[in-house]
């Protein structure tokens, strides 16, 4: 009984931050046609900047319930820094190109920005575990989990309702989708497609370092975080299908509890069941679970 | 004794220049051989590997000339390297040609199952279902504790027809054997692209629904150059793991595919060379930036594959296709 319930509260907290970490793919997926790797990048620059900065700020004997307002700052900090000179810098002269020619820019990009943060942060790991510790925990029968894992799913349901509301329920939001179904007719009737590009690029980086950074006060935070965090948000997104929301919500839990189930009964597995998912689901799917067929042109 | 020839054999002049090609290949493969026998030993490992790599990335070229770019070539990469090694720890396989046919021969046989699936996806799908595989190869790889799990396994030193050569002389064997092989694939893809088959590669990435309204079957084309690039992939995975006598699951992981498609990209696919100077210039970047700056080996990497998709798309055997033309 023990075991049951704890396969399933691992599995909503694993849950909920694949899904934080894989919303900002599909949704630059969704609007611009690019998977994205460098969204490890941000990931990782995320984590790294949370990490340092936090630590640094705590040590000046900042108040520690801000460290939770610091993340969040270091994540939008990164965010708009580096993602509108990637955008505006590079990606934007790339959209004439195949979409498998643009997920290779974006992987130079990656190569990039991995030694970027090595020459930043150097190859020493970072901790920051102060917010992890500092909210209490709850108790369920004789299993004790810290509160920090609520926060988590807090954001992740957070973003994902928040993208929900904001992209069916404002002004911006049908924009935004009228971009989506045809940025050509868009750009035609006054919609200042570009701008949207550069705000959806910039917000799904957001989601990206925001996911790290959160992370970070978790675990130690290392170089190779990106590369691991990438492949993972791929397999996510594939499974729910690229560019859909509910896709993205999906996968993740599928991912979480079936990671969840495999590491309290068979722990060899763990890696392999994800990805063992993953291709099932493109088996039957092609396309993932939740995506529109397409008609093929001449 | 001229005139005498027969008058005209029209189709000759207008073949294409086939033979040139096969004399270049071998030419320059024979030119590398007797270069790098003459090199320092690092040289010749280095080379190895390169050559090695440069086989996995010619199995990519016929797929990308399909216009399908496969991020899991890593898959059979590392299905050679194990098969190879494996039958080196657990049936005492010893012989190099052995060891280099059960990789290459493990690697087919699973892309014959594997590529019914894969031959019906295209753009990036192909790439996200062939990197899905290779990752599950991956995951089932660390956490195989017989195998070593992260750590990997040694591969014994290897013999050729039962002869085990001396200490100076393994990287020598292994050079020529390399470089045969090497040479071997490159003239048999040389063919296998002209071929009625090979033709209808780079007609599927024109326009695959025309192509197939000529009555032809874009999967079959893809089938099989799916297979063909597996088959290399186990190759070169099987000389890799006899060349390093080391083997590891960060050989199935998603970089090392990035690896070759970077490779790939680098040279471009306009020549079945091309391959090789990819993998040649990719190790001499690695190993020398990684020399330089350990810390900024990537960026550099990175740095060039930016600049040449961007300003040379075709690659950078495309300037020799420049410099032909003017």
């Amino acid at each position: 009984m023990d075991q049951l319930v704890a396969i399933c509260i691992d599995g909503v907290i694993y849950s909920s931050w694949l899904f934080t970490s894989a919303i900002g793919l599909t949704l630059i997926y969704g609007v611009m046609k690019i998977l994205n790797i460098t969204h490890g990048s941000f990931y990782a620059l995320g984590a790294y900047t949370a990490a340092s900065v936090t630590g640094t700020l705590l040590a000046r004997g900042m108040e520690p319930l801000l460290s939770y307002l610091v993340l969040l700052g270091s994540a939008a900090a990164v965010a708009l820094i580096v993602a509108p000179f990637l955008e505006r810098g590079l990606l934007r002269f790339m959209y004439v190109k195949d979409e498998v020619v643009i997920m290779l820019i974006t992987y130079a990009c990656f190569l990039m920005l991995e030694d970027a943060i090595k020459l930043i942060w150097g190859v020493d790991p970072y901790f920051v575990a102060e917010p992890y510790g500092l909210l209490d925990s709850f108790e369920i029968g004789s299993l004790t989990y810290p509160n920090y894992n609520l926060l988590l799913i807090g954001i992740a349901a957070m973003s994902g309702l928040g993208l929900v509301y904001v992209l069916n329920r404002t002004r911006v939001g049908r924009l935004l989708l009228a971009v989506i179904h045809d940025p050509e007719i868009s750009r035609a009737m006054g919609v200042n497609v570009d701008r949207f590009y550069l705000v959806t690029f910039s917000f799904g980086a957001f989601l990206a370092a925001m996911a790290g950074a959160f992370t970070a006060p978790t675990l130690s935070v290392v170089p190779a975080m990106g590369v691991d965090i990438i492949v993972l948000s791929f397999a996510v997104v594939v499974i729910g299908g690229l560019g859909s929301l509910q896709g993205a919500a999906v996968g993740a839990v599928i991912v979480g509890l079936v990671r969840s189930v495999s590491i309290h009964l068979a722990p060899e597995l763990e890696l392999f069941v994800i990805y063992f998912v993953m291709a099932l689901v493109l088996a039957v799917r092609p396309r993932g679970l939740f995506s529109i067929a397409e008609a093929r042109k001449i | 004794m001229s005139a005498q020839k027969e008058p005209s054999r029209p189709d000759e002049s207008s073949l294409p220049r086939a033979d040139s090609s096969v004399t270049t290949v071998l030419t320059i493969a024979g030119a590398v051989l007797l270069l790098s026998l003459a090199a320092p030993q690092w040289a010749k490992f280095l080379l190895t590997i390169a050559l090695a790599k440069g086989l996995v990335v010619l199995g990519l070229l016929p797929q990308m000339r399909t216009g399908l770019v496969s991020f899991g070539q890593a898959l059979y990469y590392c299905l050679g390297a194990y098969a190879a090694g494996l039958a080196a720890k657990w049936f005492a396989v010893s012989d190099l040609i052995l060891m280099i046919f059960i990789g290459g021969s493990l690697a087919a046989v699973l892309a014959l199952v594997v590529g019914v699936l894969l031959s019906r996806y295209r753009s990036i799908f192909y790439g996200l279902l062939s990197l899905a595989l290779s990752m599950i190869l991956y995951g089932l790889l660390v956490k195989t504790e017989a195998l070593g799990s992260t750590d990997g396994f040694n591969v014994a030193p290897f013999t050729l027809f039962g002869y085990r050569p001396e200490q100076d002389s393994v990287r020598n064997v292994m050079l020529v054997v390399v470089t045969t092989i090497a040479t071997v694939s490159a003239l048999v893809i040389h063919r296998h692209l002209r071929t009625p088959l090979g033709r209808m590669t780079t007609a599927i990435r024109d326009n695959e629904i025309r192509l197939e309204y000529m009555g032809a079957s874009a999967r079959r084309v893809i089938y099989v150059n799916y297979v063909i690039g597996a088959v290399l992939a186990g190759i070169g995975g099987a000389i890799v793991a006899a060349a390093v006598g080391h083997i590891d699951p960060e050989m199935a992981y998603w970089t090392m595919s990035g690896e070759f498609v970077f490779m790939a990209i680098l040279a471009g696919t306009a020549s079945v060379l091309a391959p090789f100077l990819g993998a040649a210039i990719f190790s001499a970047i690695h190993s020398f930036a990684f020399d330089v700056s350990p810390n900024t080996w990537q960026m550099i990497l990175g740095a060039s594959l930016l600049l040449v998709i961007v300003f040379l798309p075709d690659g950078l055997w495309s300037l020799f296709r420049r410099a032909e033309r003017s």
